[in-house]
């Protein structure tokens, strides 16, 4: 299966997953400082700062978009319950 | 003597009944409603003679606008109060600066007698605003408004702040230019009901106005102090929040206030060491042991101050206080009847009123079959969005020697996330 390197810059971890998983599947089992507050993209509280490899992740939803710019989110912000790593390389931390 | 007529009394709910609108500036009116008999807001707050709930009009050569409303059971009061300064087709302007039911409880009911009003909110009020009028959102005209912004009623001019998390993430302020007049909602407000509204004229609000900052905004400190930024450079003459009264005497003095109270409460005289706080409870010595040497391992560290407290003798208020200001905090229990113990959880649960953000936490404990408290602690550390990088660390029983070397590992390997010197490491999704 495709494999990226998804790292928290935040706890210093880079893990090894496969292509398509989301950051919320990975941030809290290793105790990562993102937060989630609804897990379904409406609340914003997983906003996450894409520090590097923002173009491997999936394009946003239109649900996505809409709640980014609600949360007065920075251009390199995505939401973490939201958007998944298609490959390659990807550094995020909390927003 | 003869006993005063209670109803002249200025909190009295007598009072409160019959209270016209009050003129607070030029066209400006007061419309709010009093609560006298609230004895607790939103469970968590204690109101000992009530609360108001300010909500006001505006009147250009325009437009008219509504500033904030009032909680639901003091629609009919507000609404008369509204109908003897303005007719409902002469509103233009809805302003929401917050939308908790204390101040949005009458909205439906002005829109179903104002359809037409253009409702302006901040860039996050609309979220809540959704699923306020839920079916109905989409009959309304919703304005988004951002810092910056205007709303012009002819003669008068409103201007927007947004100022996120000055309770919720919808708040904002408006700025009534012309007459320096700020609309504040929950900042700078206070539970504390008395006719008279304004700060000169009101009874002792003061233990009041402390009280609500502590309990509703200190969780908050750093958007207060983002808030107050925007606002500190306004031409202010008057704050007029949606709690308590309104302040026209003095009000740079309540801006300075919190300046004052969102500062630390303890002077710290360690520089740019990173503080670390162990907390721990242990019946038969075990986590007491295992707090001791990982505090060693964490204070090998020069960049790091660590300090260890015996949960069990300490005060939880002056802990607070600490754990504010804390960088890392690490809590030991053992796990007694599948739990971990009742004191570490009223700590934790005293955490509501502070940001714990970021901050670094873990967890330890001895146990002797299961060990469930650890990890139930991690959940918790977690739930107060600080990040756990470390895996909370286990021992059966007492440690041996070779285990509390295992502690004085974590303590380092703590002390170093701390300091951003943890060396980078790699896993694999399978081993996670
Ligand atoms: C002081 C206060 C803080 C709140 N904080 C949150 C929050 O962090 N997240 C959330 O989803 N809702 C939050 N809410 C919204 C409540 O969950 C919501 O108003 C709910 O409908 C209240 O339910 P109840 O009527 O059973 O008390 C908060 C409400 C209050 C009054
Ligand atoms: S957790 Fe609510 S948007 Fe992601
Ligand atoms: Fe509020
Ligand atoms: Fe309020």
């Amino acid at each position: 299966m495709a494999q990226a390197k998804l790292t928290f810059a935040d706890v210093s971890l880079t893990v090894n997953v496969p292509a398509g998983t989301r950051i919320i599947e990975i941030s809290e089992k290793i105790g990562a400082g993102i937060t989630y507050g609804c897990r379904e993209g409406e609340c914003g509280t997983c906003l996450t700062r894409i520090v590097s490899g923002a173009e491997n992740l999936t394009e946003p939803s239109a649900l996505e978009q809409r709640v980014l710019k609600e949360n007065l989110a920075a251009r390199n912000d995505r939401l973490a319950c939201q958007c998944q790593v298609l490959g390659g390389e990807v550094t995020v931390r909390p927003a | 003597m003869t006993p005063r007529a209670t109803l002249d009394l200025p909190q009295m709910a007598g009072a409160a009944d019959a209270m016209q609108p009050v003129p607070v500036a030029d066209r400006v009116h007061w419309v709010g409603a009093l609560d006298p008999d609230l004895r607790n807001f939103d469970i968590i707050l204690r109101t000992a003679n009530g609360t108001s709930y300010n909500a006001y009009v505006v009147r250009g050569s325009t437009g008219v606008a509504v500033i904030d409303t009032v909680k639901q059971e003091f629609t009919e009061p507000f609404l008369k109060r509204l109908e003897a300064v303005a007719r409902y087709d002469e509103l233009t302007t809805l302003v929401l600066n917050h939308l908790e039911p204390d101040h949005t409880g009458a909205v439906p009911e002005l829109l179903r007698r104002a359809p037409h009003l253009e409702i302006c909110v901040s860039p996050r009020g609309v979220q809540v605003l959704r699923a306020l009028l839920k079916d109905r959102f989409d009959d309304y005209a919703v304005r988004i408004v951002r810092t910056g912004d205007t709303v012009s009623l002819g003669d008068q001019t409103l201007r927007f702040l947004t100022t996120p998390y000055v309770h919720w993430p919808d708040t904002q302020c408006t700025h009534l230019q012309d007459q320096r007049l700020l609309f504040t909602c929950d900042l700078f407000g206070c539970h504390f009901c008395d006719a008279r509204l304004f700060n000169d004229r009101v009874g002792d609000f003061r233990f009041s106005f402390e009280y609500y900052f502590e309990h509703i905004m200190r969780p908050f400190k750093a958007y207060v102090v983002a808030a107050l930024d925007l606002i500190e450079p306004l031409d202010i003459a008057m704050i007029a929040p949606s709690h308590g009264p309104i302040l026209r005497a003095h009000p740079r003095q309540y801006i300075t206030h919190y300046r004052r109270l969102v500062k630390s409460r303890l002077a710290s005289e360690v520089g740019d060491q990173k503080t670390l706080l162990i907390f721990y409870v242990s019946a038969y010595g075990a986590t007491s042991m295992m707090a001791g040497a990982i505090y060693e391992g964490a204070a090998e560290n020069p960049d790091v101050r660590a300090s260890l407290f015996d949960l069990q003798i300490g005060e939880f208020t002056p802990f607070v206080d600490l754990i504010e200001e804390a960088d890392a905090l690490v809590f030991g229990s053992p796990t007694i009847n599948g739990d971990a113990v009742k004191t570490v959880w009223d700590l934790l649960a005293g955490l509501v009123d502070i940001d714990t953000k970021g901050k670094l936490g873990a967890a330890f404990g001895s146990y002797g079959w299961t060990g469930e408290a650890v990890q139930m602690v991690e959940g918790r550390l977690q739930g107060l969005k600080m990040r756990v990088p470390e895996k909370g660390l286990k021992i059966k029983l007492h440690p041996t020697d070779a285990e509390l070397e295992d502690c004085r590992d974590f303590g380092r390997r703590l002390a170093a996330h701390l300091t951003g010197r943890m060396q980078p490491r790699e896993v694999d999704f399978a081993d996670l």
